[in-house]
């Protein structure tokens, strides 16, 4: 039973892990931009979401209808204030500048807010649980699955229903062509990152109330949301959720064997699938 | 002749780094179709970016309808009202034919055009509309692209190397279809390698040599030998 209970653990622990991973396969898809700041952009989110729950009294998951907005702005004034000028057929000055992001923001963080964990309080939500057969499942975690679930659901369907999903993916194929159809591509990628912020906004607040936070963890952040998107196969927004689930039960069944295996067993799992299947289980992309 | 609806001025372009224009001028007219004739590496294609907005010169070099648009973007060239079918199609491969079409139309611009008239034009793409577009044969695939092309409602529209690749027996259709799509007072500039297609489809030609307009003239009076004087510029 112990062991049920760690792979539905890992399971739920998944869900978070996706919405880490959704923004950065969302970009990576549109733009082929590999953002090094997007676990620092996970962080800012809980801290913004720290900042309003505190000065106006609200309950972190009502927050997020001011944090995710927010987020999205920025990422639209990021991106077309600096990202746009960074593409190109060179792959290095992107990452050199979203790993300079990734420094500001840390270092801007641990100015405002120093360097003590903060956490978000979510009231009654936190330790509430619901009974399943002789298990007990957390409210937050079985909550955080199904957002998972229905952010990447609404992503799928704006990216395969909606004139805004043709148009990042016809962007995403081909740019000069997309912009004889008169798609500014500099303002569709200005839409993307708005996108992908705007859920990282809400992986942030998840995370921040489910943990204590720091401007340091950023980077751990990333990792996994790499690993998720890694492991389900580039361009495929299902096979992120089950990179996540994958990468969040590996660590809970590691964690159930030894403590200090926790990290440790979802990399093993992680370089495992990528030897045996160096695009993911489920790749989209074909380079 | 009346007034041109575009008028390109001494047009310097580049192609990457080289220069692959030089001091070219053109004019077309309301309703016309123009032929650009000329070998490998004259300078059509550069000439059809620089129209296009793919490449970006100064901004009186290229004049549409009165709209000085050199110096635009392409997505802005676009809602002026030129669209491309671009030389290899270059279709979207991760959107269905009508995908593709409708992102044509996007743009919004009102005119006869339609999901619907294109697939009245080309009927087999109704029949094809959920395929993904590479799964397409090439003449399919021609007829995509030029019915993404006029899904934008365009007033002047450039055919770059449509035959390009395909059988002769498709290129013979698209040529025949193309009087029913010009027909709607758009004009239109047919760059192609097949200089007996070209001339029989416009009104006036232009022949490019080496960046240069080396001959410009009427379709159907023109002698060959000065052709090919003008085409591989042998005395």
């Amino acid at each position: 039973m112990d062991w049920l209970n760690a792979v539905i653990q890992g399971t739920l622990l998944g869900g978070l892990y996706a919405l880490f991973a959704a923004g950065l396969s969302l970009i990576f898809g549109v733009m082929r931009l590999v953002n090094i700041a997007h676990g620092d952009f996970i962080v800012l989110g809980a801290y913004l979401g720290l900042t309003v729950t505190t000065l106006l009294g609200l309950h972190p998951l009502v927050a997020l209808l001011l944090v995710v907005p927010a987020m999205a702005l920025i990422g639209y004034v990021l991106q077309r204030g600096i990202l746009n000028q960074t593409l190109g057929k060179d792959i290095l000055p992107p990452l050199l500048v979203t790993f300079g992001l990734s420094v500001i923001i840390q270092n801007g963080l641990l100015e405002v807010y120093s360097a003590d964990p903060q956490k978000m309080n979510a009231g009654a939500l936190e330790t509430a649980s619901v009974p399943l057969g002789e298990l007990s499942l957390g409210v937050l975690p079985v909550l955080t699955f199904g957002i998972a679930v229905a952010v990447i659901a609404s992503l799928q369907w704006m990216f395969y229903s909606t004139a805004l999903g043709r148009a990042f993916r016809a962007t995403s194929d081909n740019q000069e062509i997309a912009q004889l159809m008169g798609l500014n591509r500099r303002h569709i990628f200005g839409l993307a990152m708005a996108l992908a912020l705007g859920v990282t906004a809400i992986a942030g607040i998840l995370l921040g109330i489910r943990t204590s936070f720091d401007p340091s963890i950023g980077g751990g952040r990333l990792i996994f949301g790499f690993e998720a998107v890694i492991i389900g196969g580039l361009g495929n927004l299902w096979g992120t959720l089950i990179g996540g689930v994958i990468l969040g039960v590996a660590q809970t069944i590691g964690a159930k064997i030894d403590p200090g295996w926790q990290l440790l067993a979802g990399h093993i799992v992680f370089l495992a699938i990528l030897a045996v299947r160096p695009n993911g289980l489920f790749p989209r992309i074909n380079e | 002749m009346p007034e041109p609806i575009l008028k390109i001025s001494e047009l310097d372009a580049f192609y990457e780094d080289f220069q692959a224009l030089y001091g070219v001028d053109l004019e077309v007219a309301q309703g016309e179709v123009l032929a650009i004739i000329g070998a490998n590496g004259a300078g059509k294609t550069t000439l059809m970016r620089s129209i296009s907005g793919l490449t970006q010169n100064k901004a009186d070099m290229v004049t549409f309808r009165g709209d000085r648009i050199g110096a635009l973007r392409a997505d802005e060239v676009a809602e002026k009202g030129i669209a491309l079918v671009p030389e290899g199609r270059q279709l979207f491969p991760s959107l269905s034919v009508e995908e593709n079409l409708l992102i044509g139309g996007q743009i919004g611009r009102k005119g006869p055009w339609s999901l619907s008239a294109v697939y009245e034009l080309f009927p087999i793409l109704q029949e094809r509309r959920n395929q993904q577009s590479t799964s397409l044969s090439g003449g399919q695939q021609q007829m995509v692209a030029i019915g993404r092309a006029l899904m934008a409602n365009p007033d002047l529209i450039l055919f770059d190397e449509i035959s390009l690749g395909l059988a002769p027996i498709i290129i013979k259709d698209i040529y025949a279809a193309l009087p029913g799509i010009i027909g709607e007072g758009m004009s239109a500039l047919i760059v192609e390698q097949d200089i007996t297609k070209a001339l029989s489809v416009s009104q006036r030609f232009y022949c490019l040599q080496e960046g240069r307009v080396s001959l410009e003239g009427a379709s159907a009076t023109v002698a060959r030998e000065d052709i090919s004087r003008a085409y591989f510029g042998v005395e």
